[in-house]
């Protein structure tokens, strides 16, 4: 099956080619520099529903790009408390797994069925308070179209529940249709308001529309009520309402308990039938043609019915009539039959079948996956597709429909409608849990949709990251980490930018973090961010330069407590453990000579030939021996130290071999 | 009990939730509310009434059912909030701006009656860029202090331009939260576990003390007070965990407490009855901490004492409220702790507690009000 391409409104395939890229949840377009010559790509072929997101105002036609997003209905503001309240009901129904058996399982699927529902209604009502409230007659027209998208979603949703979910059996199944009727053929209501409102109802001249409305309803209550107003206005006739008040009232109905089974129910009815047959035929109500017509609609009078049209106003309407008169106790698979006589019956060819026509009528058909398909084709949302094929899921209802591409159909479904929720500004984090809930591709469609996500605050990237480290996606955890880490850096804030690299665990990122410490320290003489650096912890063993960093740090604060043996040893340990970087160790060796200068001696013997070394290593083994020759500075700084070494053991020399002498 | 809490969506997701301050002597509960959004294209603060219009529905089930009073468009996402008085709130920005709201009750309305723009920043105030996020805000009136993403201090008055004081390069990791210890000294929690006091009389820009995490240096995400003892503070963290701490002594937490599973993004002792503490998190849970109990379980000690029975049974009362949050092994039978939303699934970013009344906000658009808490 193929739908007819949509046109992408501003952009023009008859002048430019257009070109485009498919992104995770919508295509960008753009004219190309080339004419038109063949066939140009056109975008939105494959049927689905797309809409114009964004233009580049007021620019020359061949550098516009165009955002086509495929689910549109993402972006209305009004929905998105569906979309909300619907994911609570998703992820209650995700949870309660099939712990219950049989009649409690399938009363809990039909009670989150009812809720999704509810979500639509009061959507509707607040999507048609809008629409009332607003005084701008374009914003109004929009509302006004959501409101009916919303009622025939809710429509289509409540036969599904009826049929699929519930499965009501014949008998109860035409009181849920009754209700069904009810509850969506709501253009009749004000008529009926209208009438029963008024002064004497029996005077009104739609007073016998609205009896019939009753009856079509099978409402035989309110219809009854009607019908004695207009008897004790016309006492000469009081036999004859007293007949039809009569057949109605001894109708008989199904019922919900388990009193009286099917044959006993056709016993009575087949009775009052024929009873209504006798009336009818014996010229009861010849003199008042209303009652004639309301005495054949009883009797389900297909012609008689038909004349009501007006007041059916659907196809359906009539289906439910004509079942409540002629077969109350339908069975669901015998329903088809009906449906399409009834449906070609009341169209009489006058008018085509419209989609909903088609969807209820796959419904009636029961075949679920067109119903779905249709859906999918007509309604500019995934919404509705995937939940209702979700709880469908749940009902074990698809469990032998595969899909010749992807997973099943609820996942890829699932998978649409969260990528269309990622693909907007707010609404990305409910896209997480659908994500979850799709076994097969979920976790690869979140990995890829996650890192799309603008982290415009710490805050929002640590709830990005939360949801990263609860589904292990260590891959993810380090991106997010390595983009803040660097933002951090960008600002200066060192310190913000290695606790990120600490959460990630990125040794090499905290490596480079430490080495701008480092830097910063050289070229300053004093360190920045000491709050971070004396609080590293267990931190500190992440990368090899993070530890000399918190070593260096541990070194200049025992200096500074002027315990000089310990800090004289940490010095050492720093060169020969090769914690400290070669390039470094010049540094340190100069943090060396106010040790060997003080007045008491601190290192030993045996610690000052190995700083020698470190110093003859360093010098030796520098390939680059020029730099050391031409740099003045390093020079004197070399052989200050020399000077410095020598000196120190002469005297740790001579200290020693005292207090080995004593 | 859940059937007491009701619910509106509100078609934005919600950083913060605040009470209007009650003026002195109210005996009313609260009624009005402020909200702020975040992660919109068009973030707004939002006033809500709680009391009926007198157009409550039947059965009485749209009562309490939170209504809008007015609302105005906010640069940025809602960092934090706060109530400068009764008519006035300041808000942090993730732009780095702070702005004092004035909410106009003859007209219901609201605009920005000041603004102190990039407040926080990073590198250059100047440029077009560069604002740092104001992540926490504090009030008391007219004195207002914020801290951000960028380590800063500052201390403004309600009625001044410019910042009275700014104490840059603060923190060298990103300050999450902050909250009056004392009129002049100021507590403030970080991204390395920290709890720092600064006393705002001193012209040194170091804190007086530093209180730290053992071990994991877990980020500390929010931090309240005790109102009455104000040793006493309660603080929580990336993990969860509630830290309780007694700032006389010690640099380390006196108790852990979990009860989250992801980041605590606020807490808050119940103002009028600190023996109650509420927590929320990005987990989707909302704690509430009831030490209440513990009060009532030592009567034994006050029989016996016999003579001045008074004076005793005030005293042990005392000893065992600080005994109930300072208690170094608080166990289950000591503290009553219960999940006021048991099926929620994302974050609860905010709350706030004030008489008998809870409010607060999640990332699922919703906001939630309570008015029988202690029912």
């Amino acid at each position: 099956d193929t739908v007819p391409p949509q046109v992408v409104p501003g952009a023009d395939p008859s002048a430019r080619q257009l070109c485009f890229a498919w992104g995770p949840a919508e295509v960008l377009v753009c004219e190309t520099l080339f004419g038109r010559a063949g066939r140009a790509p056109c975008p939105g072929a494959d049927g689905l529903c797309w809409a114009l997101a964004g233009t580049g105002e007021g620019a020359p036609s061949s550098s516009r790009v165009f955002v086509v997003r495929r689910d549109q209905d993402i972006y209305i503001q009004t929905l998105r408390k569906l979309f909300n309240e619907s994911h609570g009901i998703f992820m209650g129904l995700q949870r309660s797994e099939e712990e219950l058996a049989g009649k409690s399982r399938k009363a809990q699927l039909v009670q989150v069925s009812k809720n999704y529902r509810s979500v639509i209604r009061a959507c509707m009502e607040d999507m048609h308070q809008a629409a009332v409230s607003t005084r701008d007659p374009a914003l109004q027209g929009q509302y006004s179209t959501q409101v009916s998208i919303l009622s025939a979603m809710e429509l289509i949703w409540n036969l599904c529940e009826i049929l699929f979910v519930e499965a009501a059996p014949a008998g109860p199944l035409l009181l849920r249709l009754l209700d069904w009727v009810r509850l969506h053929v709501c253009d009749v209501d004000s008529m009926v308001r209208e009438v029963l409102s008024s002064e004497s109802p029996s005077k009104h001249k739609l007073f016998w529309n609205v009896v019939d409305v009753f009856v079509l309803q099978g409402r035989m209550d309110e219809a009854r009520h009607l019908l004695s107003k207009e008897a004790t206005a016309n006492p000469t006739s009081m036999n004859m309402y007293k007949t039809l008040d009569d057949l109605m009232k001894k109708m008989p109905v199904p019922s919900f308990g388990n009193t009286q089974t099917l044959t006993e129910l056709e016993l009575k009815w087949q009775h009052w039938h024929e009873e209504c047959q006798r009336y009818l035929q014996d010229g009861t109500f010849a003199s008042n043609p209303h009652m004639e017509s309301i005495c054949k609609i009883l009797l389900g009078d297909e012609d008689a019915i038909l004349e009501k049209k007006e007041l059916m106003t659907t196809w359906y309407h009539f289906l439910v009539t004509r079942l409540l008169y002629s077969h109350p106790t339908v069975k669901p698979l015998e329903l088809r039959f009906y449906a399409q006589s009834s449906m070609d019956l009341f169209l009489g060819g006058e008018s085509s079948p419209e989609p909903l026509d088609m969807i209820l009528m796959a419904a009636f058909e029961f075949e679920m996956h067109q119903v779905i398909k249709e859906c999918s084709i007509v309604l500019s949302n995934w919404w509705f597709v995937a939940h209702l094929t979700d709880l469908l899921d749940h009902c074990k209802l698809l469990q032998s429909h595969n899909l010749y591409f992807g997973s099943n159909m609820r996942e890829f479904l699932l998978l649409e409608y969260a990528s269309g929720l990622f693909s907007h500004h707010s609404l990305w984090q409910l896209g997480v849990d659908y994500f979850d809930h799709c076994p097969e591709y979920g976790r690869v469609y979140l990995e890829l949709h996650i890192e799309r996500i603008p982290l415009s605050t710490e805050q929002k990237a640590l709830k990005v990251l939360r949801i990263c480290e609860q589904r292990q996606m260590h891959e993810q955890v380090r991106s997010i980490c390595k983009i803040m880490a660097m933002k951090a850096l960008r600002n200066n804030r060192l310190g913000s930018a290695l606790s990120w690299s600490i959460r990630a665990k990125d040794a090499a990122f905290a490596t480079l973090i430490s080495d701008r410490f480092l830097k910063d320290y050289c070229e300053r003489g004093c360190f920045s961010d000491l709050d971070l650096i004396d609080n590293l912890g267990p931190s500190m063993l992440l990368s090899d330069r993070l530890t000399f960093l918190g070593k260096y740090r541990e070194f200049h604060r025992l200096y500074g407590e002027q315990r000089f043996p310990e800090a004289a040893r940490l010095l050492l340990t720093l060169m020969t453990a090769h914690i400290a970087p070669c390039s470094f160790w010049m540094t340190l060796l100069t943090d060396a000579l106010p040790l060997l200068e003080q007045k008491e001696v601190i290192f030993s013997a045996e610690q000052t030939y190995e700083l020698m070394r470190c110093l003859e290593d360093l010098t030796a083994g520098n390939p680059d021996k020029q730099k050391f020759q031409e740099d003045d500075v390093e020079t004197t700084k070399v052989e200050m130290l020399r000077l410095a070494l020598a000196r120190n053991l002469a005297r740790v020399i001579v200290k020693e071999g005292t207090v080995e002498g004593s | 009990a859940m059937e007491d809490v009701s619910a509106k969506f509100v078609s934005q997701k919600i950083s913060r939730t605040r009470w209007r301050p009650l003026p002195a002597a109210a005996l009313q509960p609260p009624d009005v509310f402020a909200t702020g959004s975040w992660d919109n294209e068009d973030n707004r603060i939002s006033i809500w009434s709680t009391g009926d219009l007198g157009n409550a529905g039947l059965n009485g089930e749209c009562q309490g059912e939170p209504h809008l009073l007015c609302d105005i468009q906010h640069n940025g996402d809602v960092m934090d909030m706060q109530f400068l008085d009764q008519e006035r709130i300041v808000v942090a920005s993730s732009t780095g701006t702070v702005t004092i709201f004035r909410h106009h009750q003859n007209n219901q309305t609201l605009s920005a009656n000041h603004q102190w723009e990039k407040a926080h920043y990073h590198v250059d105030q100047d440029t077009s860029c560069g604002g740092a996020a104001c992540t926490g805000v504090v009030c008391n009136n007219p004195e207002i202090v914020t801290v951000g993403e960028d380590g800063r201090i500052n201390l403004f008055r309600a009625d001044q331009k410019d910042a009275v004081r700014t104490i840059d390069n603060a923190d060298s990791s990103t300050l999450h939260a902050v909250t009056f210890l004392r009129t002049t000294e100021i507590l403030t929690v970080n991204s390395i576990g920290q709890l720092k006091i600064w006393d705002l009389r001193h012209q040194r820009n170091e804190p007086s003390q530093i209180f730290s995490l053992a071990g994991d240096r877990v980020p500390l995400h929010c931090v309240d007070r005790h109102p009455n003892q104000q040793h006493v503070v309660a603080t929580g963290g990336q993990d969860g965990m509630l830290s309780i701490w007694d700032i006389r002594q010690g640099s380390m937490p006196v108790s852990l407490l979990n009860a989250h599973e992801a980041e605590m993004w606020e807490v808050h002792f119940h103002p009028s009855d600190p023996d109650h503490l509420f927590t929320c998190s990005e987990d989707g849970s909302l704690w509430h901490w009831d030490t209440s109990s513990n009060i009532y379980e030592k009567p034994s000690f006050l029989h016996q004492g016999g003579r001045s029975t008074a004076y005793l049974s005030h005293s042990t009362i005392n000893q065992s409220v600080v005994s109930a949050w300072l208690s170094n092994n608080p166990t289950k039978d000591r503290m009553e702790i219960t999940n006021l939303i048991p099926n929620q699934t994302l974050s609860v970013n905010s709350l706030d507690v004030l008489g008998p009344c809870l409010v607060y906000g999640t990332d699922s658009e919703a906001i939630y009000v309570n008015k029988q808490l202690f029912a």
